[in-house]
């Protein structure tokens, strides 16, 4: 393996400043970043026209509503994913109650449910028609003016849905955090005299923060991203403006306009999160590998807390598939037939497929970005992570014109230069479609690569060097294998993300070719609820293994803390 | 994980996703679509088109602008031959962005009546949808119903469920206000029924027809297919509420049900030519007509063809007559409009 030693001289020198440092590793950062960056540049550039007309329009209806309902379900999503997920993550991470081998990994199922799909099961159960209300209509003989019920079809409830489903991502996150603090310093505090509450409070989630924070602008961008839920619960958001825009008065250029504005939320929402981690760089300091006991709660606060557990996953998991089942039980004989293992496998391989290569993106990314810490690489790797919070429609649409433009290109480079037509290389080819995801799902993976790189000490990086590794050794020998925890992670993160990924799936696939996530979508769009719930427990299934095993990736990478029996 | 062999792992996934696109060549050629309807209400036709023909048929299926947005970015190299939509509105703005071609078919003229096809033959309408009104039959006599204009009356105050404006269906019925009334008057009239809906839109025509029938509202707009699907439902809660509801036509002495239909189009670019103009030829032919009205319970745009029993149930309707074109052209107007009466 050729090694590219520290005092090697750089690749390009033809200039002195910027150009005279960049070497391999930052033009490859620089390069794929950049790649990964253009479907969101694309919408930039498509938004740079005079604002036409329709923004008049906007500006006097209905902009101020949506700035209004996208603001509330991200602080609102925000607030509750991190109210459901670091108190879990606090108990089944440092405590010792019933079900807690239990709760550990059940309490990421949720995440295996897509939004739009808890929002149906959830109208389908708690609107007027459905059962529950009309039950109580008919035992206490109401009508609809006799009593008040909460309305799942509102901003409230948009909140709700997505706090169920997103909060794993903070769980996920706190979880491996708390897992990773220093025992030592909790002992510490312990000894000190400091109570549950105040070690939870002053100890361990100031040390958290990174993680936390983390967590929940993952969750808020998922939330700004979300199409389906908000557009079946009429609450109209910057998303369902952009469809709005761009379906019902056919103007792209003010659609655009619309997602670079939700852009710059996304924009804030990034800044925030690097400047509070930027404060916060921890090392695991000192000696891991002896073996703490778990706190044992007792009495009235083990039901507490297996309580407090319990919730979470009732209402975003065990409800909501539970109706899942009892429709599909109803309908599968009518809807499954030869076609659902193609669907099953399309969805599985794709899903698979996408999650290595992201993955593989999201190291080199990362790595470059510890390698070369310079300005311009680390504007590159964020740029990157943009793509998370933009709708997959508009990622879809960013992905088909330069694809299309490229292939426009070469197709008349040919025509001119030999006489033959190369068509569609690009467009339409399953190429594009894993692109899209790339473009918008990296940023899990690479949150995962870098929190794992950051408790890498770089002085390990020093002396695998010092020893006379090249970076790419030092990657490959010595990172990827201590990351093995982190990166499992991120590659299980985004095939459940893949997995249940629509929008794009739905508009750059190829001919004759579908997921379960198109399948269910268009049975549910036909308002086919029940008939739609087989192909959704598909999903929900084929998420629950990866799941599983992202679970005990974490439990692992705590070496010694082995559940006290 | 052995990280080392992760090029080697991504080649064989890649290798294992390609073999999955392998598509089969009939002996007849293929044609290649681009639809808007949803698979499951157009590929038993395409089979039954397959079979007859050996003309092998590729789908994709998405969303109207999306596949609009398609067929413009690869211009002339589009594999696309064949444009399907569900909304005449979509079929003209595709006509106007330059991606289809005429095409002259004795065959299609014959058979689809002139407000339901382009003049110039860029498209044809396949099946035609009705939005009439459905409402409650124990609360609402229908002698009190008179046109969509009536709906706006202070007496439905609280009555009437209609779901968001972002329904394409919903944007085209208030296109067709604006094309009989002008879009002040259509204004005036998206108020009124506004300030009578008793709850704010949400959820799906099936959803606003399950409310009526459990009581929350008296009557709602709704497409007839999906009351269609309802009765014919395997679901017993939905059979119920469908037989507590009634339709009503509005409109009879004036402009007529509004209507619109599906329909498609041959791409400027098309390969398969010849096969495309076969395929909407057989999809207006007599056999599959009937299958719109028996399978997806909607209209046949052909009007020899008889409607489904299930549709008979609900009595004959004067359709509008205005050509479905022009909803396309008022859409964004409708949805403005819309936007200004405060319809969510």
């Amino acid at each position: 393996m050729e090694v590219d030693s520290p005092h090697r001289q750089p690749l390009f020198r033809w200039k002195r400043g910027v150009w005279a440092r960049a070497d391999r590793w930052s033009l490859l950062v620089v390069g794929v970043a950049l790649a990964l960056a253009l479907p969101v540049l694309t919408v930039f550039v498509t938004a740079l026209q005079p604002p036409g007309a329709v923004w008049r329009h906007l500006a006097d209806t209905v902009l101020a509503d949506y700035l209004w309902n996208s603001v509330s379900l991200m602080l609102g999503v925000g607030a509750g994913a991190l109210l459901i997920g670091a108190p879990a993550a606090w108990l089944t991470s440092i405590h010792e109650f019933p079900g807690r081998r239990w709760f550990e990994w059940a309490l990421l199922l949720p995440m295996a449910i897509p939004a739009y799909i808890i929002a149906y099961t959830y109208t389908g159960l708690l609107d007027f028609a459905g059962p529950l209300q009309t039950a109580l209509r008919e035992w206490f003989h109401w009508t609809r003016r006799d009593y008040w019920f909460p309305e799942v079809r509102s901003l409230p409830g948009a909140v709700a849905m997505l706090a169920l489903v997103l909060y794993p991502y903070v769980y996920l996150l706190a979880r491996a955090a708390f897992l990773d603090q220093s025992v030592a310093v909790l002992e510490v505090s312990r000894s000190l005299g400091a109570g549950p509450w105040r070690r939870f409070f002053a100890v361990a989630l100031p040390m958290a923060r990174p993680a936390l924070i983390a967590g929940v602008s993952l969750a808020q961008m998922e939330a700004l991203a979300d199409y389906g839920t908000v557009q079946y619960f009429g609450v109209s958001a910057f998303t369902t403006g952009i469809f709005r825009v761009w379906h019902g008065m056919g103007d792209s250029a003010a659609a655009a306009q619309l997602a670079a504005l939700l852009l710059l939320f996304v924009f804030a929402l990034l800044v925030f999160e690097r400047l509070s981690r930027r404060r916060a760089r921890f090392h695991p300091a000192g000696n891991r590998r002896h073996r703490p006991a778990r706190v044992a709660l007792r009495g009235k606060r083990r039901w507490l807390a297996a309580a407090a557990c319990l919730m979470p996953l009732l209402f975003g998991f065990l409800i909501p598939a539970g109706q899942l089942a009892v429709w599909a039980a109803r309908t599968a004989p009518q809807v499954l037939d030869g076609r659902f293992l193609q669907l099953l496998a399309n969805s599985l391989l794709l899903a698979l497929g996408a999650a290595l290569l992201i993955l593989l993106l999201a190291l080199v990314l990362g790595y470059g970005r510890r390698l070369r810490p310079w300005p311009l690489t680390r504007l590159a790797v964020w740029g990157a992570g943009l793509g998370y919070a933009v709708p997959g429609t508009v990622i879809a649409i960013g992905v088909m014109l330069p694809f299309a433009a490229i292939d426009r290109g070469l197709d008349g480079w040919a025509r001119q230069w030999f006489g033959v037509s190369t068509g569609l290389l690009l467009s339409g080819t399953l190429t594009a479609l894993l692109f899209a995801y790339c473009a918008r799902f990296l940023p899990v993976a690479l949150h995962g690569v870098e929190a794992g790189l950051a408790r890498v000490r770089p002085s390990m990086d020093d002396a695998a060097r010092s020893l006379g590794a090249g970076p790419r050794a030092v990657l490959w020998r010595i990172h990827v294998p201590m990351l093995r925890g982190s990166l499992l992670t991120a590659v299980l993160l985004v095939f459940v993300d893949v997995l249940k990924e629509l929008p794009a799936t739905l508009i750059l696939r190829p001919f004759n070719f579908n997921t379960l996530a198109v399948r269910a979508y268009e049975l549910a769009s036909d308002e086919r609820l029940a008939d739609s719930a087989s192909f959704a427990l598909a999903i929900v299934l084929a998420g629950i293994g990866p799941v599983v095993l992202l679970s005990r990736a974490i439990g692992r990478s705590r070496p010694g803390y082995d559940a006290v029996p | 994980m052995p990280t080392r062999s992760m090029p080697r792992i991504l080649l064989s996934t890649f290798c294992l996703l390609s073999s999955l696109l392998a598509v089969p060549v009939l002996a007849g050629g293929e044609v290649n679509i681009y639809s808007a309807r949803k698979e499951d209400l157009i590929k038993p036709l395409l089979d039954d088109f397959s079979k007859q023909t050996g003309v092998a048929v590729n789908l994709v299926t998405g969303k109207e602008e999306a596949l609009l947005q398609r067929l413009q970015s690869e211009g002339v190299n589009t594999p696309a031959d064949v444009l399907l939509t569900s909304d005449a509105g979509r079929l003209s703005a595709a006509q106007k962005a330059g991606v289809l071609q005429a095409v002259q078919s004795k065959a299609l003229m014959t058979q689809v009546p002139a407000s339901y096809r382009d003049p110039a033959g860029y498209w044809y309408g396949l099946s035609v949808r009705a939005r009439p009104v459905i409402y409650a039959r124990d609360r609402v006599k229908p002698g009190d119903l008179s046109t969509y204009e009536a709906l706006a009356d202070p007496k439905w105050k609280g009555r009437l469920c209609v779901r968001s404006s972002d329904s394409v269906y919903n944007q085209s019925l208030v296109a067709g206000m604006i094309a009989h009334h002008g879009e002040a008057k259509a204004e005036v009239w998206a108020k009124g029924l506004v300030a009578n809906f008793a709850r704010p839109p949400k959820g799906g025509d099936r959803d606003q027809i399950k409310v009526v029938a459990a009581g929350e509202c008296d009557l709602t707009l709704a497409n007839t297919y999906y009351l269609g699907g309802m009765v014919t439902s395997q679901d017993e809660a939905e059979k119920q509420a469908a037989a507590k509801v009634a339709v009503f036509w509005p409109d009879a002495k004036t402009t007529g049900v509004h209507v619109n239909v599906s329909g498609a189009g041959v791409t400027a670019h098309a390969r398969n030519r010849d096969n495309a103009v076969r395929l909407l030829e057989f999809l207006v032919s007599d056999s599959a007509q009937r299958w719109y009205a028996e399978t997806n319970n909607e209209y046949p745009v052909n009007p020899a063809i008889p409607p489904s029993a299930t549709l008979k149930a609900w009595g004959e309707f004067k359709a509008d007559t205005l050509n479905v074109a022009k909803l396309g052209e008022l859409n964004a107007a409708a949805v403005q409009v819309m936007d200004r009466a405060g319809w969510k």
